[in-house]
């Protein structure tokens, strides 16, 4: 079970988060004429890296901010946690 | 009632209590301190079960985790458990064992004749064998090898004992008290760190109870006490044993199973019997010792055959003889202790070693006690069918491939050492990968992963001075990087017998002609010819070469095994160890109690049970509950003896024909606030929401960014800039989540917050022509006419003196109302509105009446959105702006989900307006088809209409439209149905939706 520092509520439990995915994705603008190759890859298109990995978790069972978590895919190991407003690297 | 294989003196049972308890029947007794295995040997009692393929006696042969044979079924306390280690398993009065895998006794098992067809059992058998014909598989071959080489019995009783789980942090854990966990733990207590020691077995030392050894000129076992009572003054530490850690997981977690009662006479019933610990530490100490590893040889799973640090173990902790002709086989000094162990009891040994001579202190020791030791020398081939009588013993040649000399000698145990094995299961555990340490041929951690220290034995270091170094040393380092302090410790003079090197010797030859079984792995049965057929046959992944022999996949997960099993394989193929590789370590360590797992989550436990407001007055009036997600809801109120169908039938007429109420609190409910909400709920649904006025609720749809609906309820402007949502009972959750996502990452420049208030709010539903006659006596100064209310319309009004808020939305396709107040009043509003609903003939009805009114208007809901269906399969599409944009809006535009023949829900009645249509039903054109029959639908929702008596289903189906009118047959395989229907529209009850609007 991976232990996660919530930037709101310090080192939590797995147990509290959910998973969000890939959190380098941007959603196209609302109103924005877009293309449906374009429109695709954003729905359906992810990345499975080996290694580090930018992704999304929502401390649903606390403060229910999403975050931001740095994490390598293979090992669990966790480099930085942030605030969505908040850059990673 | 003696014990002949007792000792007077020695051992650290309690020979003041006499514990009476039974095997296979005989009753026996022990003394309190003893496991199963410890009293049935000073009972002279060795073969305990039968092998697993070949049924062959078997008897001990460890003292602790490491055994592979003596698993019994025991019972004690009420329980019956199978696969109990004997060793493991501390005596209580009155405990109960049984040999298992045999039948139909120990003593004779004719899954023995196995044994005699050994032939016939080669690697890979069940694969190769049990293959054809298949037809004989489930009705020869499985119930034979299921009564042949069953484990134990499950019980099938309810378990009526408590478990429990519990999660502490720690800055240390120590996991193994022996020599360098009990100093990594004292030095990190010494600075001041919160440390958790964990100790598998009942008492506390590990070696030290067993070593002759001095530390401080105190004997191991009172340095260990003396270490002990310290900690435990100590308010910073938790010291636990019968605690067994035995998974390593992510983020430095660890799992422990604490066995808390089974070794108590009498319990409060407020003690669990066993506890899960997860354990976060910031740092672990792995001091988990090592685990002798035997030297392989013909017979050698005779009973009466020990690794030798066992029969030691047995005579220091038990006060037990193994045997009182023992025959020592050794490659290395360790042995020589259990020899002078024997010595000092006044049992004569003799020592077969398979090094040429040479002197060491223990040697010399022997030697000077006048120990028979025969160096070059090694038992080839054990006698004795259900315990050791004599052995073949040979001089070894130089080459060791084969003797110069064969004899034959008189024995009645045969105490094994092939030198030590570190335990390296919770490293590898950890994502340490191991190397191979030539200096004594095993695997030792290497580079870490997480936060873990191997110290001591489970390091490779096998001297009592080096281990007691590495314990305060990385003790005192880890916990001052945590602790910021440092208490100097001077580290204790050590006495102790200086070993000499081990000969890298591990299986004996056989002479010619003689071929007895020579096993690797006594638990799976995996013998040297096995592995030798495995690699003949071509694999040499030692992961393939495990799966094919079973090799180190019992429950004792190869800890005697292992190492034999791969020096094998390198051997054959003339390789070293290390480029064989070793196969993967997986938690559990040691097998833990299914109980254990689940702790406290049973029953009612199972899942968090939510209950409305009025949950107890649907108690009392005969509701039968459903569970609908974690809440508990009225399926139905029964009256008399009325089945499901009839009662939910009456409820529902009753709502077509007068009025009734149903409790909706479970309803999702999100509060919307803040001046860019309409903009965000514009964006969140597919429907326009920017002019929504004040005092008005909107139906609305909500999709996901791939199109598919996400969920549906109305939503109703408060005021100005504050919104009440609602969402379907099961999607609640999610929708929350979903509209967080979109304000704190896609648009977090709208100024608008959520926050769910599904629990503030009880929710009663009041559907049916009479309900406006029932809203008007409930509210009687508010003016509820159609102009005032009017479908879709909101109003706040005191209910009998209680805030409350009323909405004209209907999921009936009735005239209808929904009621909110505060949830403390939910069951004064139900109350009053069933006292005052008399005259009007109101009925409180449950979830399936309401289904039944909401399929037969053709209202979709769970079963119709099920995460495969976009607006337009639903005939949502009148919901969907074609002017502004919204979440999913893009993905409709997909070629797939815009031809033609795409599903779409219809109706279904059938044929012959009797029959009942099982909701998922495949719908298919001609029923006597071929398989596979062409799929052309499915139906999603069935009810007995209760406005035309017939019944009435929807479905999903390929062309819909298109196909109303026509003829098909809805099959049901699970219900061996098929029945003739026709399509019609999904909208079988006023599909104008001129009630509602009434
Ligand atoms: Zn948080």
């Amino acid at each position: 079970m991976l232990y996660i520092k919530c930037p709101y509520c310090g080192l939590r439990a797995q147990k509290e988060f959910s998973y969000g995915g890939d959190a380098t994705v941007k959603r196209p603008n609302i109103n924005e004429e877009i293309s449906s190759e374009d429109w695709d890859n954003f729905v359906y298109m992810r990345k499975s890296p080996r290694g580090k990995h930018i992704e999304l978790w929502q401390h649903i069972a606390g403060c229910r901010q999403w975050i931001k978590v740095q994490r390598d895919t293979a090992t669990h190991e966790i480099f930085q946690t942030a605030k969505v407003t908040e850059e990673i690297r | 009632m003696s014990q002949p294989f007792r000792l007077n003196k020695e051992g650290l049972i309690n020979r003041n209590k006499k514990i009476s308890f039974t095997f296979n029947g005989k009753k026996l007794f022990g003394y309190e301190g003893d496991t199963i295995a410890s009293a049935l040997i000073a009972n002279g009692i060795h073969l305990v079960g039968r092998s697993f393929k070949y049924h062959r006696p078997r008897g001990f042969f460890g003292a602790g985790v490491e055994e592979p044979n003596a698993k019994l079924q025991v019972e004690f306390n009420g329980h019956s458990e199978p696969n109990v280690n004997a060793t493991e398993m501390e005596l209580v009065e009155g405990l109960s064992a049984t040999s298992q895998n045999c039948w139909p006794s120990v003593n004779f098992d004719v899954g023995a004749i196995n044994n005699f067809l050994k032939m016939f059992f080669p690697a890979g058998f069940y694969y190769k064998t049990f293959m054809w014909p298949k037809s004989f598989w489930y009705k020869i071959y499985e119930p034979f090898i299921r009564k042949a080489a069953g484990l134990g019995v499950a019980s099938i009783e309810k378990d009526k004992e408590r478990y429990e789980h519990k999660f502490e942090y720690c800055d240390l854990l120590v996991t193994g008290s022996g020599p360098s966990g009990l100093a990594s733990a004292y030095a990190a207590a010494k600075n001041g760190a919160k440390v958790i020691l964990a100790e598998d077995k009942p008492r506390f030392g590990g070696t030290l109870l067993t070593d002759d050894v001095s530390i401080d000129n105190l004997s191991g076992k009172d340095w260990a006490e003396k270490i002990i009572s310290e900690l435990k003054s100590m308010p910073n530490v938790t010291v636990k044993n019968r605690s067994q850690v035995f998974g390593y997981y992510d983020h430095n977690m660890l799992v422990m199973f604490e066995r808390v009662s089974d070794h108590l006479e009498k319990k409060s019933k407020f003690i669990p019997r066993q506890r899960l610990w997860y354990i976060r530490a910031k740092e672990t100490i792995l001091s988990t010792g090592s685990i002798e590893r035997p030297i392989v040889f013909g017979n050698n799973d005779t009973p009466g055959i020990f690794l030798s640090a066992a029969a030691k173990e047995y005579m220091k902790v038990y006060g037990v003889l193994v045997g009182k002709k023992p025959l020592i086989f050794t490659n290395n000094d360790s042995a020589y202790e259990t020899a002078l162990e024997f010595k000092k009891n006044n049992v004569e040994p003799i020592i077969l070693d398979t090094r040429e001579e040479h002197s060491s202190e223990l040697i010399d020791e022997a030697k000077s006690k006048g120990i028979d030791i025969r160096f070059t020398h090694g038992v080839i081939v054990a006698n004795g069918y259900k315990k050791v009588k004599s052995a073949k013993i040979g001089k070894l040649n130089k080459d060791k491939n084969s003797f110069e000399k064969i004899e034959t000698i008189e024995c009645d145990c045969i105490c094994v050492s092939g030198f030590w094995t570190p335990s390296v299961h919770l490293a590898s555990q950890s994502g340490n990968k191991l190397k191979y340490e030539e200096k004594i041929d095993a695997f030792i951690p290497d580079k870490k992963k997480q936060h873990e220290t191997s110290v001591g034995a489970a390091n490779g270091s096998f001297t009592l001075e080096e281990s007691l170094k590495h314990g305060f040393e990385n003790g005192s380092n880890l916990s001052a990087k945590i602790t910021e302090t440092k208490t100097e410790i001077s580290i204790p003079n050590v006495n102790e017998k200086k070993y000499g090197a081990h000969d890298k010797f591990w299986c004996m030859p056989l002479p010619k002609n003689e071929n007895p079984k020579r096993f690797v792995d006594f638990q799976n049965d995996v013998s040297v010819s096995d592995i030798e057929i495995a690699l003949r046959e071509g694999y040499r992944s030692i992961e393939h070469v495990k799966r094919y022999t079973t090799l180190g996949m019992a429950t004792d997960q190869g800890r005697t095994s292992n190492l034999n099993g791969l020096q094998l394989v390198s051997n054959i193929e003339n390789k070293i160890v290390p480029e064989v590789g070793h196969t993967t370590f997986r938690p559990p360590f040691t097998p833990i109690t299914i109980g254990t797992i689940v702790g406290r989550e049973v029953g009612m436990e199972y899942m968090p049970t939510r209950k409305t407001p009025m949950h107890e007055w649907h108690e009392k009036n005969n509701a039968v509950f459903v569970d609908a997600g974690v809440w508990k809801r009225p399926r139905y109120y029964k009256q008399g003896s009325e089945t499901l169908f009839e009662a939910s039938k009456r409820e529902a007429k009753n709502v077509r024909e007068n009025v009734g109420i149903c409790d909706v609190t479970t309803l999702g409910k999100i509060d919307i606030k803040g001046p860019d909400a309409a903009e965000f709920l514009n964006r969140v649904y597919t429907n326009a929401w920017m002019k929504l006025p004040v005092g008005k609720a909107r139906y609305g749809l909500m999709l996901r960014e791939d199109g598919i609906v996400m969920d549906d309820g109305t939503t109703t402007r408060i005021s100005e800039n504050h919104y009440h949502m609602t969402t379907t009972t099961a999607q609640a959750a999610n929708v929350l989540s979903h509209l967080e996502y979109y304000l704190q990452i896609v648009w977090p420049e709208l100024n608008v917050n959520v926050v769910s208030t599904t629990e503030q709010w009880a929710g009663a539903a009041i559907a049916g022509p009479k309900s406006r006659e029932m809203l008007s006596k409930l509210y009687p100064d508010l003016d509820v006419s159609n102009e005032a209310l009017p479908f879709m319309g909101y109003k706040e009004a005191e209910f009998f003196g209680v805030p409350s808020r009323i909405f004209r939305i209907s999921f009936s396709g009735e005239l209808a109302y929904e009621i909110n107040v505060k949830s403390d009043h939910g069951m004064f509003m139900w109350e009053k509105m069933m006292e005052v609903g008399k005259e009007f003939g109101n009925q409180p009805y449950g979830t399936e009446a309401l289904s039944t009114l909401r399929i037969e208007m053709g209202h979709v809901a769970g079963p119709e959105l099920d995460g495969r269906t976009i607006p337009s399969d639903v005939s949502l599409n009148g919901l969907v702006s074609k002017k502004k944009d919204f979440i999913g809006k893009n993905s409709l535009g997909r070629e797939a989900f815009n031809v033609e023949s795409r599903q779409k829900i219809v109706g279904l009645i059938p044929i012959d307006r009797k029959s009942s249509i099982p909701e998922g039903s495949h719908i298919v054109q001609d029923q006597n088809a071929k398989l596979p029959n062409p799929k052309l639908g499915h139906v999603s929702s069935s009810c007995w209409s209760v406005e035309n008596n017939n019944p009435f289903s929807l479905a999903i189906m390929k062309d819909g439209k298109n196909m109303i009118g026509k003829k098909f047959f809805a099959v049901s395989p699970l219900k061996n149905k098929s029945i003739e229907v026709e399509v019609i529209s999904s909208h079988y009850v006023d599909p104008e939706g001129k009630r509602v609007r009434s």
